[in-house]
């Protein structure tokens, strides 16, 4: 039997604020443990929590990128549940009225993924366990950092799809200023539903949930590894056991954590200290009014305008501060193509050398647009054009400046070529004998000679074209 | 001169005149409460070390004794709760309103003996002993703020703060004769008050007069950003604003507050009370409130969901009293909690608990909050025809110590005349009005619509102008012959 599979996702994301959800604490990630903490995030008896309305503005966001329709009024509801890295003994959450519903996120493949819901909730402590002595600490510093849950519908098929979904999604937030989404540090975390059916069928299986996947990778391998032993498990007539699992990627499979049976009883109810979120249609209009310009309708235009090619525009896409940055050349009046080349050659390469993001970049776009224009006026060759370019990008700096500094206009004065030709020419009998004798070869070498007489600023043109002459016309 | 006599505002002016010191006051405070503490165990912490010297031109109160309710956060103080699970805590920080007061000059003597988390109604469930009704040691003071009418009673402190999640302050207020004030929902920051029920308590003063307690309120109302609920209401000028008018100003007595239930003397002496407010020219009228019936079962599951919530943090984990011996996480949790709370703690989480599992949520606490609406919107119409309401504000004088604890829904069912005030969110004061047959104080209960702090002051304020029941001390007990020891209490129960 074929077998089809059917994947939802609720995907945690830690919000971009300053400050955490319900009280003044960094956000920061790492710090020494239990030092990013205050009585509020530690739940200490008589503190109250203060809703932090920049992370209901980042919610806000992702909830109108995403297509949700936005609650006017939104509630936090009380998750208990005892755990020692949980202080209160409970999560603050939103379960009976989330901020976000009914949104969709449309994949390149033309797939449709509906959100069913986006709400805002606190993160908890991270607990140690330290074997060698048998002792379990408690970290409280990622108490009360502020995450969005998005939970789509079980709209996905594939793990392609899925990962497409994952990329798109942080793409978007990431677009959006709302989180870096940085999986390796905990800022984007993946659960996956999943169930099997018989192809064809339009009811769902019964579904398992698994957690701790901790890359795109460890995702894919586990939505393998879950749909197979799905379906094996009904191939042979057996059925499948609603439970949670944990994925081991050392291990690649996945193992129990509870069952259905051992489900917890949450008991959500309002949270008494928390007054509703209202939102109003002009704070909503506002948010609107601020979402930049997302990746999929860049890459869009960028192919149509610019006539780049699908995978070029994907490349200066890539990150929201890239694009601007490229966006910002043309702008300038730097040719598209021109301008493309310099970000995906020089400006990607200068940034993964030294691992920066195009965020922090220092050199900006009219420097750069101004070196690229050197070059096309013929006052700067391309060679020395990338010298000035890793001179200026760690500071940015007058490229004009610097240029005349340090003397490296290119050099079109027919005279001053002729000189070095001739010098050249005198220096080097062998290789202008060769030449004549009809060895095309040594006419490189002796543009390299020439090149070198001064210092690689000539224009390659004048220093071919004058070469060529004084070969043919001196004996 | 006897400064146990004077009024909160009476010493705060002898002060400000340099004819009694701050140090003077401190010392008086400290004697009575070492004659006291053995009768009528009000105290679980005194305050130890020289008076502070505050300026005494912070406010009216300034360098006047007093002391807090021990659910009250203090810096550096122990704040147990009443509870055995908290009787090793002492807070790194202090409550907004205890804050406020000590920028305006108060001089905190300690920190008073409660029910255990603030449940109960005789404050008889503290771990650390019950508290005894200066009036009649055998009996209650009632609850839960039970050392803090107690201790303003006995002339310990000449003010206290409470709170008050369904009465407890008013309640206790009347048993002791004192005069106890529970303002609008969000009046005053909850930020540092141990949290019983959170949507239902609010922190106000247990002072010896209507005007005692605009004083303190003037200090302790206002807006704070870390308590989200608190409100906006213009803070200050309470005291200033006192005129004592009434003329023209509707008071509205609920039938259903003077029926089946409510003691022959209990219900003469409020009547009575009402007869003052007619004479200085309020207009009285009775109506129907039936919505009244529906209030002590909401009150109950809404109280005991949130409670079963808000004191799930009490695990044993980072603070408080951890279980001797090891076994798993479960287990840690388990005798923790079992052996660190109270039976009526652990009645009230076990309650709370089950109303907001899977199943019952429905049909108690959904069904509770919509009754919780129904007399929140009774008390608005109301309001709408009357300035002010009044009412009893307990079935009976004081109980006997003993005589509640054997059966619970009794207790609770008392507590009907109070909790109205909190599921509605509204001011509501208790005043001494009368004594019954045993000699014991009763008390009227004054309610206003939110917001209306003043107006029910005032109208109080009318009342004591006009009646003396506030300035009744109870019977001296020898106090002269104890030796004055300003040593810590006694704490009955161990592990401290």
């Amino acid at each position: 039997m074929t077998w089809e599979t059917v994947i939802g996702l609720e995907t945690h994301v830690e919000l971009a604020t300053a400050a955490k959800l319900f009280c003044a604490c960094t956000t920061a990630f790492g710090g020494a443990p239990n030092t990013h903490c205050c009585p509020v995030c530690m739940g200490m008896p008589g503190t109250l929590p203060a809703l932090n309305a920049r992370a209901v503005e980042l919610a806000a966001k992702a909830a109108l990128a995403l297509g949700c329709t936005v609650a006017p009024v939104s509630r936090f509801d009380r998750k208990n549940y005892f755990y020692p890295d949980l202080p209160k003994a409970y999560q603050i959450s939103q379960f009976y009225a989330p901020l976000g519903r009914n949104g969709a996120v449309e994949l390149d493949d033309g797939t449709v993924v509906g959100i069913h819901e986006l709400h805002l909730e606190e993160d908890a402590g991270k607990l140690v366990h330290d074997r060698g002595r048998g002792q379990t600490l408690a970290d409280f510093n990622r108490c009360g950092v502020p995450l969005i849950e998005i939970v789509t519908e079980p709209d996905l098929r594939t793990a392609d799809q899925v990962i497409a979904y994952l990329e798109r999604l942080r793409e978007t937030l990431q677009y959006l200023g709302v989180s870096d989404c940085k999986m390796q540090e905990g800022s984007l975390r993946c659960d996956v539903n999943l169930s099997v059916r018989p192809a064809g069928s339009t009811e769902l299986g019964v579904r398992t949930e698994m957690k701790n996947l901790s890359s795109f990778r460890a995702i894919s391998r586990a939505i393998a590894w879950e749909a197979g032993r799905q379906a094996a498990l009904l191939e042979a007539g057996g059925q499948v056991t609603q439970q949670t699992l944990r994925w081991d990627e050392d291990r690649q499979l996945a193992l129990a954590m509870r069952a259905k049976e051992d489900a917890r009883d949450y008991r959500y109810f309002p949270d008494p200290d928390l007054p509703p979120v209202e939102l109003d249609g002009a704070y909503l209009d506002r948010l609107r009014g601020e979402q930049p310009e997302l990746a999929p309708a860049r890459r869009a235009r960028y192919q149509r305008d610019w006539a780049l090619s699908a995978d070029d525009a994907a490349t200066l896409t890539g990150q929201r501060a890239l694009a601007e940055f490229f966006e910002a050349l043309t702008a300038l009046g730097t040719p598209p193509r021109q301008a493309a080349n310099w970000v995906m050659g020089e400006v990607l390469g200068a940034l993964s050398a030294r691992g920066m993001e195009a965020a922090r970049m220092p050199l900006t776009p009219p420097t750069l647009a101004r070196l690229i224009a050197l070059v096309g006026e013929g006052k700067l060759n391309r060679n020395t054009a990338v010298r000035v370019f890793e001179a200026v990008f760690d500071a940015d700096g007058d490229v004009d400046e610097y240029v005349k500094a340090h003397g490296l206009e290119q050099v079109s004065d027919a005279e001053v070529v002729a000189q070095a030709v001739e010098h050249v020419l005198a220096a080097c009998p062998g290789p202008a004998a060769d030449y004549r004798a009809g060895k095309e070869k040594a006419f490189g070498f002796l543009v390299g000679q020439v090149m070198r007489e001064l210092r690689g600023q000539a224009a390659p043109a004048v220093v071919h074209r004058i070469l060529r002459e004084k070969l043919e016309h001196t004996p | 001169m006897d400064l146990r006599e004077l009024t909160a505002l009476e010493l705060g002016a002898l002060l400000r005149s340099g004819e009694v010191t701050c140090a003077q006051a401190a010392a008086a405070s400290r004697a009575a409460i070492a004659a006291a503490q053995p009768d009528n165990n009000a105290f679980l912490t005194v305050a130890e070390g020289p008076a502070p010297a505050p300026d005494l031109a912070a406010s009216p109160l300034a360098g006047v004794p007093m002391a807090y309710k021990d659910n009250i956060c203090t810096k550096g103080m122990p704040t147990t709760c009443a509870s055995k699970i908290l009787g090793n805590f002492t807070p790194c920080y202090d409550a907004a309103a205890a804050e406020r007061l000590r920028r305006a000059g108060a001089v905190s003597m300690g920190k008073l003996n409660m029910d255990e988390f603030a449940m109960g109604s005789t404050s008889e469930t503290s771990f650390y002993g019950p508290v005894k009704n200066p009036w009649d040691l055998s009996r209650s003071p009632g609850g839960s703020s039970g050392g803090a009418a107690a201790a303003v009673a006995a002339g310990e402190v000449w003010y206290a703060v409470g709170s008050d999640t369904g009465g407890s302050i008013r309640q206790p207020a009347s048993h002791c004769g004192v005069t106890g004030m529970k303002p609008t929902y969000g009046a005053v920051s909850r930020y540092g008050l141990v949290a019983y029920a959170s949507s239902l308590d609010q922190l106000g003063p247990i002072a010896r007069s209507a005007a005692d307690c605009a004083a303190v309120l003037d200090i302790m109302m206002g807006r704070d950003a870390r308590d989200p609920t608190s409100l906006d209401l213009p803070a200050g000028g309470l005291l200033a604003a006192l005129t004592g008018r009434l003329r023209g100003k509707k008071i509205g007595l609920p039938r259903q507050c003077f029926g089946d239930g409510l003691e022959d003397a209990v219900r003469a002496a409020v009547l009575a009370a009402a007869g003052v407010l007619k004479e200085r020219g309020a207009q009285l009228e009775w109506f129907d409130l039936p919505v009244m019936s529906y209030a002590v079962p909401a009150y109950y599951v809404i109280a005991c969901a949130e409670a079963s919530s808000n004191l799930a943090r009490f695990d044993g984990v980072r603070y408080g009293w951890r279980a001797e011996g090891g076994g798993d996480l479960e287990t840690l949790y388990r005798r923790t909690r079992t052996e660190g709370f109270g039976s009526e703690v652990r009645r009230r989480i076990l309650l709370g608990t089950f109303v907001l599992s899977a199943g019952y949520y429905d049909a108690y606490y959904k069904r509770a909050l919509r009754a919780r609406a129904a007399i929140g919107q009774a008390f608005g119409r109301a309001f709408q025809k009357y300035d002010l309401l009044l009412t009893p504000v307990a079935p009976a004088a004081a109980p006997r110590l003993g005589e509640s604890l054997s059966d619970p829904l009794k207790m609770y069912l008392s507590d009907v005349y109070t909790v109205p005030a909190n599921l509605a969110g509204l001011p509501a004061l208790s005043m001494p009005c009368g004594f019954d047959g045993d000699g014991l104080p009763i008390g009227a209960q004054l309610l206003g619509p939110a917001g209306g702090e003043l107006a029910v002051l005032d109208a109080a304020h009318a009342f004591q102008q006009e009646t003396d029941w506030h300035k009744r001390r109870p019977p001296a007990r020898k106090t002269a012959e104890r030796s004055p020891s300003p040593a810590e209490p006694e704490r009955k129960g161990g592990s401290l």
